[in-house]
């Protein structure tokens, strides 16, 4: 198991540098740069292009690509991500803030997703064809069908209809003020881990109905042990675990792909942050993001490998 | 008693007219607005967004300011120059600063700190960039006689070299600073204006404290503000809906003041006005057959603009049409006088019947196509660019769009392989050196992506810029807007942007003007309760 978990770990560093060379390749390869989204942009009368040369040479733009690649993977074995083109703030300090807000709300959304998915799960399987399960299956379709970010904006015009209310506009740390800071996320979180969930329960579903026809069930069920104790014991173990690497993998996603519930919510989280990043072409703070959601992927995979050794005593690694 | 009655009338009209005038402005509060965008940095001498004026600029002041109060945004008003003269010749400028400013750190300002600044913007040492030196190239030096007395010497006379001095993003900073790190101020703040920075939290907010040692005694009003980075322009009219938010200074759409004004009622004040911002179609004269004029003169005239106005402006942030200048503002070529030009008749029949003798003579087909760039930006690209397609297929072309991402547009359109294409311009003043240079020949402005060479209107454009005289000058630009939008049609106008801003009643003080680059200064904005 040891050299297992070496193994893997090891096998990360490669597919980072795989990663770190295409998107470096790739963002080079669209069309225009941090200079020319910045001042081409406003519209303004005076368009210079000795100031855009300075302002390329100063963010070493003028430099063979050779040399900015090696330049950047010096940064990046030092962990050094280097400043924002943007901003010329360390790439660090922008994505500080920006990474706890995604982080809770990946959190909370996974929370609010599993709680839901799982018991839904589990009930519309053990009550199959029961006016149970046809209402767990319509509840998990809606909330496939309805985007989150549509979700969303229901929820803010019926805040702002029927109780004259919005959610609070900027991020308070969770340790600063609590109150504030579950008011903020608490509704992008329900939004978000409502349509998380119907993937879950849809999955949870479908693969304890597998689960429960299978012969150790039957024979669980034969020395008449209590229903309980064969979800719990059993079925739940054996049934989790494609759940648990779907959920795993939406967890990642969520770090950085709600760009549009941010939006809505005017959450200052990562997902803006990359979408900013593009639209500027602000290189190294792109690079940056995409490397850390590229980490998180290969660790959340990685971790949820380990899982299914400790979940499933038939699973051995070598 | 009829007199009586009279001067009741005048005086009543009068304060429903001026709402700000019929009552005191109160002390305390926070104005929280929402900006939707992020200052790339704080050197105002650098950036060119409104998303860096709108939370920084209330941290500075410049040398002189728009009037707070002029709707029209063009009347210079004594900012920290109380007073300035201009020399007989119309080459020498002299401004006499205020006495007692001081910086936030507590130091005082002097002549000292004006030409450091100017020198800064006009003059950069090599490595650091100024977005608007090209504006002042008629400045032959920036001096500092006494402390507080500044002289601008300019090479020759100019009719808007005071108009470039109300610039929102002349800060003034302080020379010490800029002698020891010219980029000091990208990432710090340290000016003289009514407000203190307390806090930016990136992607977040920014936040200011009321300067109690502002030069101007009683002002600011508001206690403090709150500048609430916001992208999402429905976060934004939630924020303003919600009462969480007092203002969006940059404006919204026709469809969401009516939403605001129909939940919000007597609780929200809407102000308009034409805007300086314009599109227009740029014309690549490299291009056959967009080389002949006829064909340029047939696009112009098969848009009819009176009827797009009125439609567009329902759904759009688009409303006048207009000339070279902002309509109402002093340069400005009165609506009759610009309805005799080509593509700007009131006969869209005549209009287009004229468009199609004109294609037919420059030997354009029937149905001949052409492709439209625009830049992927919905608002309002993308309702212009169906409405210019539908008007030119009604003049027997057809047009194919094609759509280049934002960041991408201008290295695409640069590459002059476009046929056609949007572009467009804002201005922080209603200024025609500012409005008209675009247009110059590309050997002196390489940001006229029209590829053209006229040298008649370079000629125009430097006469009406060296007069001092007003009515002359007038002549001038009418001469050149003829020019530009009709004998050679080199770029298309569509409509003036119509800026709407939506504010929460409680706020008083603060005039919308043509350019949302103005009036954040908030010195003299507050708030009711």
């Amino acid at each position: 198991m040891a050299f297992y978990i070496l193994k893997r770990l090891l096998a990360i560093i490669p597919t980072l540098f795989g990663v770190a060379v295409l998107i470096f390749l790739l963002l080079r390869v669209v069309p225009g740069d941090v200079v020319e989204a910045r001042y081409m942009s406003q519209g303004s009368q005076f368009q210079s292009q000795d100031l855009m040369n300075i302002e390329r040479k100063k963010l070493g733009l003028d430099q063979p690509m050779w040399k900015q690649f090696t330049t950047w993977m010096g940064g990046l074995v030092r962990l050094d991500f280097g400043l924002s083109m943007w901003t010329g703030s360390p790439i660090t300090e922008e994505i500080k803030l920006r990474f706890a807000l995604s982080l809770q709300l990946a959190i909370m959304a996974s929370t609010t997703a599993v709680l839901l998915a799982i018991p839904l799960g589990i009930l519309a399987a053990i009550k199959q064809d029961t006016w149970i399960d046809y209402a767990v299956r319509v509840f998990s379709i809606a909330g496939l069908a309805m985007p989150s970010f549509w979700l969303g904006i229901l929820m803010i015009l019926s805040m702002l209809i029927f109780f004259k209310w919005l959610p609070p506009m900027v991020f308070t740390p969770l340790w600063v003020n609590p109150w504030e800071n579950l008011a903020q996320l608490i509704w992008p979180a329900l939004a978000v881990g409502y349509r998380y969930s119907a993937v879950g329960t849809r999955m949870m579903r479908s693969t304890m109905l597998e689960v429960l026809r299978e012969d150790y069930i039957r024979t669980a069920r034969a020395k008449g042990l209590w229903l309980k104790l064969i979800l719990s014991r059993h079925a739940l173990k054996n049934a989790i675990l494609p759940v648990l690497t779907i959920m795993s993998l939406e967890f990642a996603f969520l770090l950085g792909g709600l760009v549009v519930t941010e939006q809505v919510f005017n959450l200052n989280g990562l997902g803006m942050l990359f979408v900013e990043g593009i639209a500027r072409r602000d290189y190294t703070l792109i690079q940056a993001l995409v490397m850390l959601v590229a980490t998180v992927f290969l660790l959340v995979n990685f971790l949820v490998d380990i899982a299914y050794a400790w979940l499933d005593p038939r699973i051995r690694y070598r | 008693m009829k007199r009586l009655a009279g001067w009741l009338a005048i005086a009543a009209g009068a304060l429903l007219a001026f709402p700000t005038l019929a009552q005191t402005p109160r002390s305390g509060g926070e104005l929280v607005f929402p900006v939707p965008s992020e200052p790339p940095s704080y050197d105002g001498h650098r950036e060119e967004t409104f998303g860096l004026i709108h939370p920084i600029a209330p941290f500075y002041n410049t040398l002189l300011r728009v009037d707070p109060n002029d709707p029209g945004g063009t009347k210079a008003h004594p900012s920290l120059a109380e007073s300035w003269t201009v020399s007989s010749d119309g080459k020498t400028y002299t401004f006499k600063l205020r006495r007692g400013v001081k910086f936030h750190d507590g130091s005082e300002m002097t002549s000292k700190d004006v030409k450091a600044s100017y020198d800064k913007i006009i003059f950069p040492p090599a490595g650091v960039g100024s977005t608007r030196k090209g504006q002042y190239a008629v400045v032959e030096a920036v001096e500092a006689p006494d402390a507080t007395t500044v002289r601008f010497r300019l090479k020759f006379a100019s009719g808007s070299f005071l108009a470039s001095l109300l610039s929102p993003y002349n800060f003034i900073y302080k020379a010490d600073i800029l002698a020891k790190d010219m980029n000091w101020y990208e990432k710090n703040i340290m000016g003289t204006g009514p407000f203190t920075f307390v806090e930016h939290v990136k992607g977040s907010h920014v936040v200011g404290k009321k300067n109690s040692n502002y030069w101007d005694k009683g002002l600011p009003y508001l206690d403090s503000f709150r500048a609430i980075f916001m992208p999402s322009s429905s976060a934004q009219v939630a924020a303003v809906r919600g009462e969480r938010a007092h203002i969006q200074f940059r404006g919204f759409t026709p469809k969401d003041r009516d939403t605001l004004k129909a939940a919000l009622g007597d609780k929200i004040t809407v102000q308009e006005s034409p805007w300086d911002c314009i599109l227009m179609v740029g014309i690549n004269h490299k291009k056959k057959p967009f080389d002949d004029a006829r064909v340029r003169r047939a696009l112009s005239l098969a848009l009819d603009r009176h009827e797009g106005s009125k439609a567009l402006s329902q759904i759009a942030i688009v409303k006048a049409v207009a000339g070279v200048q902002v309509p109402g503002t002093p340069f400005a070529t009165p609506p009759a006088e610009l309805n005799r030009l080509a593509g700007y008749w009131t006969d869209p029949a005549k209009s287009r019947a004229e468009a199609r003798r004109l294609l037919k003579e420059a030997g354009v087909p029937e149905g001949f196509s052409f492709t439209f760039t625009n830049r992927g930006i919905p608002m309002p690209y993308e309702p212009l660019g169906v409405w210019m397609i539908d008007q030119w297929r009604q003049v027997g072309l057809n047009v194919k769009q094609e759509v280049i991402e934002p960041a991408a547009y201008y290295g695409v359109i640069r590459k002059g392989d476009t046929q056609t294409f949007m572009d467009f311009q804002c201005g922080y003043i209603v200024e025609p050196d500012l409005d008209m240079y675009k247009f110059l020949s590309t050997s002196r402005n390489p940001a006229n992506y029209g590829l053209y060479e006229d040298p008649v209107l370079d000629q125009l454009y430097d006469k009406q810029s060296r007069s001092t005289n007003a009515e002359e000058r007038k002549s001038l630009i009418r001469q050149f807007e003829k020019r530009l939008l009709e004998d050679e049609a080199h770029y298309l106008l569509t409509l003036q942007w119509h800026r709407i801003v939506p504010h929460s009643a409680k706020l008083k003080g603060w005039t919308v003007t043509p350019s949302h680059y103005l009036n954040n200064t908030l010195d003299n904005v507050w708030l009711t309760k």
